[in-house]
């Protein structure tokens, strides 16, 4: 196999370079959202507006019902609308346009339409932003069929994923964790893809497996590190897509090892490490040598305060407690 | 409120009533079916209101688009789409517009510019306005029309896609039929203003209230309305006055529960074929002439929706993803 060249950069770099290049690929891409259209403000889509100008980079009002119904109809006239939500809590005020049209039309409507959209949300606790400014809601679009939901937790699964979701011909949500914008890693220099419902190894391991999803994929492999220091050997694993959900790519590394952690930071009733949890012992009940436990957000609203924020949210020490119980 | 003028050459008006005879006989076959038990799941049918979707429709091109609602058969019929699939998709067919899984508040003809009834009251217009922003983008002069009622005029997304349209200066024509109620209740209770085309003020767009009772009437305005859009010169409201002679679905009556049988009767005199009968002074031997016609195309209908078959049970799987 040929060497694959990379370079560091980071996960809003990653981002910013996949909306390049499919912009120049495809003069059916252009870009909705508030705020996008000045470099300063939104460094994920920096330089996006002065190279391809403000008809397909294009700044919307406070109208998020609005411009996502627009999506949606401009997706079903053939265009490829890529959306910023700025944050995924500010998306619950389109919820009608995602759940109840991108998602339903082309079933609903016998094949008729195809919706080629894709919904960035930023999302994510830990900088102090409080309940209606942290929250991560991927969880409430795996309950939506019709619609793909994406979690990358890297820079080079960033840009590959991303690209993947724009020449999809399908509803996207792309969810992004703001904690992650600046982490920096290796990148694949030219044009790739990668795949959508392939989850990844990040970390390879016997002992436990490590599941985690968005920012707790990072937490899951620094509590890794610290394992390793001890002598347990985890398996890191990122799900990158929840739906569809590779159920069997995480069930393999769980046959290995027997015992699994999901790390998540959604609420944990309900949420995402639900979905898995239920999955993977569907799939690989024989191998489990111990119940799954999952290492989630506390069922309340993310406060405000550090020191409170920190008790409600996962945490890479959260992750190693959860792990040592499992295996003690 | 704008009535018609006689500028309408006959040839072009006898079209529309064409159209109207044609919505009018489907939709009572519609409701005579569903009243046998043939048809899978709701129906809301326009009677009254025809002269809306024909009036619009005739002011439009076949490469324009139009959404409609939850009551859009008529819109339907008039923009062309196929009406033995159409009937088929109320029978639960898998020869329907939408292989029987949308069913009547969700037919769509997206070959005919017809791009979907959507049933969540006031999700159409956004969408209608991305549609506008895919024709501006595409630099063709393609224009959107979409169809909502007075009920919709107070949900949030209609002030939302007016204003998307009115900056951007979108090909968009928002039609409001005015038919004074949503389901059971009264415009004039749940609305701030008596006209609702008054509220395209507010997005400095043209707005104009017309006879929904007459078609030359909504003809007019329609065109004037497309005519701006197609110019690039953005959205325009226009509202069309009017009444649903049915409820709003079966199980409602046609007065007596929020409606009285007066307001009723005064209205039914207006009934929009009448209307366009005593404009084209119609003979007997004319009406027939076109009750004939329409009767050949309905029974073709019928015929085509009941001999087709129901879907298999891997269609239940089907049209997910792309």
């Amino acid at each position: 196999m040929p060497e694959v060249k990379t370079r560091t950069i980071s996960y809003s770099t990653a981002i910013n370079e996949a909306l390049h290049e499919e912009m120049e690929r495809d003069e059916k891409v252009f870009l909705m959202g508030e705020d996008i259209a000045l470099s300063a403000i939104s460094p994920a889509t920096a330089g996006l507006g002065d190279r391809f100008g403000h008809e397909r980079v294009r700044n919307t009002p406070i109208s998020e019902l609005g411009f996502t119904g627009a999506a949606v109809g401009a997706a079903m006239a053939g265009y490829r609308p890529v959306l910023d939500m700025r944050r995924i809590d500010f998306m619950m005020l389109a919820i009608d346009p995602i759940a109840n049209q991108a998602a339903k039309l082309r079933y609903m409507l016998g094949g008729q339409v195809s919706i080629p959209l894709v919904i960035r949300a930023p999302e994510g606790g830990g900088s102090q932003n409080g309940p209606t400014h942290s929250q991560c809601l991927e969880a409430w679009f795996i309950q939506v069929p019709g619609l793909r939901v994406i979690v990358p937790s890297d820079p080079a699964d960033a840009k590959g994923l991303l690209k993947s979701a724009i020449r999809e011909d399908n509803p996207v949500l792309f969810v992004e964790y703001r904690a992650l914008y600046s982490l920096e890693g290796p990148v694949p220099e030219g044009d790739y893809t990668e795949p959508i419902g392939k989850a990844a190894v990040k970390r390879e391991g016997s002992d436990i497996t490590l599941i985690g999803i968005g920012s707790q994929a990072r937490n899951c492999l620094e509590a890794s590190d610290l394992l390793a220091r001890e002598g347990i050997d985890a398996e890191v694993v990122d799900p990158r897509t929840i739906n569809p959900l590779d159920v069997e790519g995480l069930a393999g590394s769980v046959r290995k090892t027997g015992k699994c952690v999901i790390a998540e930071e959604g609420h944990k009733s309900g949420g995402v490490g639900a979905e898995i949890a239920a999955s993977v012992q569907e799939a690989a009940f024989g191998a489990l040598k111990a119940p799954i436990i999952r290492v989630a957000a506390l069922d309340v609203p993310v406060p405000v305060h550090t020191k409170l924020e920190a008790i409600v949210l996962p945490s890479t020490e959260k992750v190693v407690s959860a792990a040592k119980k499992l295996l003690s | 409120m704008v009535k018609s003028n006689s500028g309408l050459s006959r040839k072009r008006l006898g079209e529309m009533y064409r159209t109207m005879l044609r919505i009018r006989r489907f939709e009572e076959t519609a409701d005579d079916l569903y009243m046998a038990g043939k048809v899978v799941g709701g129906v809301h049918v326009s009677i009254g209101q025809e002269a809306c979707s024909a009036g619009v429709c005739a002011a439009l091109r076949e490469d324009d688009a139009v959404l409609t609602t939850h009551r859009g058969h008529g819109h339907s019929i008039a923009k062309g789409t196929r009406l033995p699939e159409m009937l088929a998709e109320l029978m639960g067919k898998v020869t329907g517009l939408c292989r029987s899984k949308g069913g009547s508040m969700h037919i769509a003809d997206v070959s005919k510019g017809h791009y979907g009834a959507h049933s969540i009251v006031g999700a159409n217009m956004p969408m209608a306005a991305g549609i506008g922003l895919a024709y501006q983008l595409e630099g063709k002069d393609r224009v959107a029309v979409v169809f909502f009622g007075d009920g919709a005029s107070n949900n949030g997304a209609f002030h939302e896609a007016m204003n998307l349209c009115a900056i951007w200066k979108l090909p968009v024509v928002f039609f409001c039929e005015n038919n004074q109620y949503a389901v059971s209740v009264p415009a004039e209770y749940s609305t701030s203003v008596d006209d609702i085309s008054v509220r395209s003020k507010g997005y400095d767009a043209p707005g104009l209230t017309v006879d929904g009772m007459d078609v030359a009437a909504v003809y007019e305005a329609s065109r004037e309305a497309v005519s701006h859009a197609r110019r690039g010169l953005g959205p325009s409201l226009v509202e069309a006055k009017t009444y649903r002679f049915f409820g709003h679905s079966r199980g409602d009556p046609h007065y007596g529960m929020y409606r009285t049988k007066e307001e009723w009767e005064g209205w039914k005199e207006r009934d929009p074929l009448i209307v366009c009968e005593k404009m084209l002074k119609m003979t007997a031997k004319q009406k027939k002439a076109h009750a004939d016609a329409v009767e050949a195309e309905i029974r073709e209908a019928i015929e085509f929706a009941e001999n087709s078959p129901e879907p298999e049970e891997s269609v239940a799987l089907e049209d997910i993803f792309a």
